[in-house]
């Protein structure tokens, strides 16, 4: 074929002596979307990172519009026009949008000195043309999530990128944000730019790809036409078994009103949060990124202040200033963010495990930790939730994705919390981590534990949730009970617009 | 697989060790060097000249560890110290007997140390100014307090008791190599054995990831300060004791970056998250052996600077190329 834009020879990538890639030869087709799907550790991000010159393969040959390259170093991609959009986002804060989209290929004058304005004005040619309305002299803090990542589009077609790789780019885009970055990606694609699309998300996959290449602990399965493969048999290739149902049954929470917020307000962020939650209930908060639903828990936990508004459990006011008030007071989180906020990248399994509590595991006299009392509690875990790690003095570094949420999950859970918020639990993992993750938080609520559901993902919500709040602009817009619990009606209140309509 | 864990382990194995093999290369090489060296007495004074230091490094290890640093140590010491001679004179003349009058001083320098180390917290966890700039203000105040308290002179103690125990060995350790010993046993095993080390190796690792996980985070940075400030009084009292006397513009001088060069070459990553006490102690005595040996030698001690820039720089060094 000669339309062949990029190829890979026997791509082998080992770190200290384990190997992540096995012989990966692939095809990227000229002008087309080239979806890549695997579990977490499936060896995508890693392949991408090969492409782009920030990991140099072990053996292989990579060929680049049939001539074979050496990529040693990103600015090397970046002359033959492959530009990845990364995971984790790569721009400067403090800096504007143009200082960033003109990062290390700034435009300067004769006389050494930054043409701002040449870059100023290029930029939002750019932005026009992404059909995006964003000020190129905005700095990125004042962004949202969304806005940045259209920055970083911006950023990597700013350089003539032939090849576009991005990596798992809707993990933080709501649905709405996603249909503007999928209308943008196939504008792109008409231009003639070819865009290597990374995602766990299938149907987005088969929604946007032209064709799809599927890894599985480091070897490719498969490459299919999108319209050859359903997006069963992409989940079943992926994990490599058969995939039972998703999401468990629910089961009706008990009548027993367990935890309730009154009129809870913070000024300027959220406004007259009022709900209560039953015992075994699990309720869930939906809405767009920034409609207050992270802040409405950051507030439960006393790490933001509540201008006003009363919390009860069981029907007592507590106060709660700090998140130790919180966990005394029997509410806990797993939150979204989880190496900002949740686990210790250089703590063991253990260690994370009993972070929270570790109070029971101490003496009073002189807070001496009972290690053995630990390692039991978190063989526990290890064994409850089946958390693959080598041993349980393992840093949580070496622990894949969904394995480090698993551990965050016990963390969460290890102080016997009556409330459980789980913040986004399943960002981040795949497929086979993400159905575990939904029955272990569903057995928990059987037990009893009531549990605040937050996610941007509509299935989930729709799948495990007993009663929905849907928030926008840090108000409650409305509660979905049941048969109302519909991804349309949530869509209409959390944007305030019917779709379609 | 097996392999690899095999490499894992022993990798965070020469990390912990490194700093104690180090020493051991040292120690061979001077004793090569210089017949002198591996004399009982020459070594037991290289421990008693790093144990002043030795002390206050202790404490730097924590505050490093919870992700700050405390320059104000050196100052700090003078201070202390100036305080604690001004206390013994003083008391001297109300009761007229040593034996009220010492331990009534002692008990002054630690409370100032506390109180000292109190402020610096206290400024760095309420005021949320970063540690390098409020210890660096408290560096000058406290240098400048001393200087002013003896016009920059020396304070002598009156007392004749004062500068006993100091100097004194017990069996055959001196006094302030063995509390230096003792401080680093206990302190090993708050880090490593009870929750306030836990967690303060969590606030170093990621504040914020503490403070989600119900961590009291001021708390625990404060606590740091607080024995820092404390173990450098009970090295101003050792040293102190020692000369029966303070000098307001010496004492101490240089200290704080000695303290911390040994917290670093002992293997307690600058970033904090986590340490290695032991390790400290092990940093001070090669700081030690170091200094000893260039003076055996009879290199100029103005090159000594040089030589203990080239250490620290070097042992960071190695420690990036091992992660």
């Amino acid at each position: 074929m000669n339309n062949i834009l990029l190829k890979t020879q026997d791509i082998n990538k080992e770190f200290s002596s384990v190997a992540v890639l096995k012989n990966i030869n692939i095809e990227v087709i000229r002008g087309e979307i080239l979806g890549i799907i695997g579990e977490n550790g499936a060896g995508k991000s890693v392949l991408m990172k090969v492409l782009s010159g920030i990991y140099t393969p072990t053996s292989g040959r990579v060929i680049f519009e049939k001539k074979p390259v050496v990529i040693k170093d990103p600015l090397d991609a970046k002359h033959l026009g492959i530009s990845l959009i990364p995971q984790e986002f790569n721009l400067i804060k403090e800096l504007t949008v143009y200082d960033n989209v003109f990062l290390s290929s700034e435009i300067r004058k004769k006389n050494g000195l930054l043409n701002k304005k040449l870059m100023m004005t290029h930029t939002n040619e750019l932005l026009r043309e992404l059909g995006v309305e964003i000020k190129p002299d905005e700095q990125i803090e004042n962004l949202s999530i969304a806005q940045k990542q259209m920055v970083e589009i911006c950023k990597a077609i700013s350089v003539d990128a032939k090849l576009l790789i991005m990596d798992e780019p809707t993990t933080v885009l709501t649905k709405y944000e996603i249909e503007i970055l999928f209308k943008l990606m196939r504008r792109l694609k008409e231009q003639g730019t070819t865009i290597i699309f990374i995602s766990h998300k299938l149907k987005e996959v088969k929604a946007i790809c032209d064709r799809v290449s599927i890894l599985r602990d480091g070897e490719l399965i498969c490459s299919e036409m999108i319209e050859n493969i359903s997006v069963l048999e992409m989940a079943q290739r992926m994990v490599g078994r058969e995939l039972n149902q998703v999401f468990p049954k629910k089961q009706q929470p008990e009548d027993e009103v367990v935890f309730e917020a009154k009129g809870l307000t913070v000024s300027g962020v959220i406004e007259n949060i009022s709900f209560q939650i039953r015992k075994g209930e699990i309720l869930g908060f939906a809405g767009l990124v920034g409609s207050g639903r992270t802040e409405v828990a950051e507030t439960i936990l006393g790490i933001r202040k509540h201008s006003a508004g009363k919390l009860y459990m069981h029907g007592k006011e507590i106060t709660i200033k700090t998140p130790k008030d919180a966990v005394k007071n029997g509410i806990s989180y797993l939150s979204e963010d989880r190496q900002g906020c949740g686990i210790l990248t250089n703590f063991s399994v253990i260690q994370n495990t009993t972070l929270v509590s570790l109070d029971a595991y101490c003496n009073y006299l002189f807070g001496y930790v009972n290690r053995k009392k630990e390692e039991k509690s978190a063989l526990k875990y290890k064994e409850q939730f089946d958390i693959k790690t080598e041993n349980l003095d393992t840093r949580l570094e070496y622990l894949s994705g969904g394995n480090q949420q698993k551990v965050s999950l016990a963390k969460s859970i290890d102080s016997e919390p009556i409330i459980l918020i789980a913040d986004e639990p399943t960002r981040g993992v795949d497929v086979s981590a993400k159905q575990e993750i939904y029955s272990l938080i569903k057995s928990l609520a059987e037990k009893g534990l009531s549990c605040i559901f937050i996610s941007s993902e509509q299935e989930e919500i729709i799948g495990m949730c007993h009663r929905v709040i849907v928030m926008k602009d840090g108000k409650i817009m409305n509660t979905l009970v049941n048969k109302k619990i519909k991804e349309e009606e949530i869509m209409f209140l959390a944007t305030g617009v019917r779709e379609g309509a | 697989m097996i392999k690899a864990i095999i490499a894992r382990v022993k990798k965070s194995q020469s990390e912990k060790y490194a700093v104690f093999m180090a020493l051991a290369v040292l120690f061979i090489i001077s004793a090569i060097l210089s017949p002198y060296f591996i004399r009982i007495q020459n070594l037991l004074n290289i421990l008693r000249q790093v144990s002043y230091v030795g002390i206050i490094a202790l404490g730097m290890t924590f505050v490093i560890i919870s992700g700050g640093i405390d320059l104000s140590v050196g100052s700090l010491m003078a201070f202390i110290g100036a305080v604690g001679i001004l206390t013994l004179n003083y008391l001297m003349t109300v009761f007229n007997n040593e034996y009220l009058a010492i331990p009534g001083a002692i008990l002054a320098s630690l409370i100032m140390g506390i109180l000292s180390g109190a402020l610096n917290g206290f400024l760095i966890t309420r005021g949320r100014i970063a540690p390098f700039i409020v210890t660096l203000g408290t560096m000058a105040i406290f240098r400048s307090l001393s200087l002013f308290m003896a016009n920059a002179g020396e304070i002598r103690s009156v007392s004749g008791h004062y500068g006993e125990f100091g100097m004194n060995s017990i069996w055959f350790l001196p006094v302030p190599v063995l509390i230096m010993l003792i401080i680093a046993a206990i302190l090993n095993i708050i880090l490593n054995s009870t929750r306030y080390g836990r967690h303060l190796c969590a606030v170093g690792s990621n504040p914020r990831v503490a403070l989600f996980s119900a961590i009291n985070v001021d708390r625990i940075k404060f606590l740091s300060y607080v024995l820092c400030g404390f173990t450098v009084s009970v090295s101003a009292v050792m040293l102190t004791s020692r000369f029966n006397a303070v000098s307001t513009s010496n004492t101490g001088m240089g200290f704080e970056l000695d303290a911390i060069t040994a917290v670093i070459i002992g293997g307690t990553p600058f970033t904090g998250g986590r340490g290695n006490v032991w390790g400290t102690i092990v940093g001070v005595v090669i700081l030690g052996i170091i200094n000893n040996m260039l003076n055996m030698l009879g290199i100029s001690p103005y090159l000594q600077g040089t030589v203990k820039g080239l250490v620290i720089i070097s042992a960071v060094y190695m420690q990036r190329q091992k992660s």
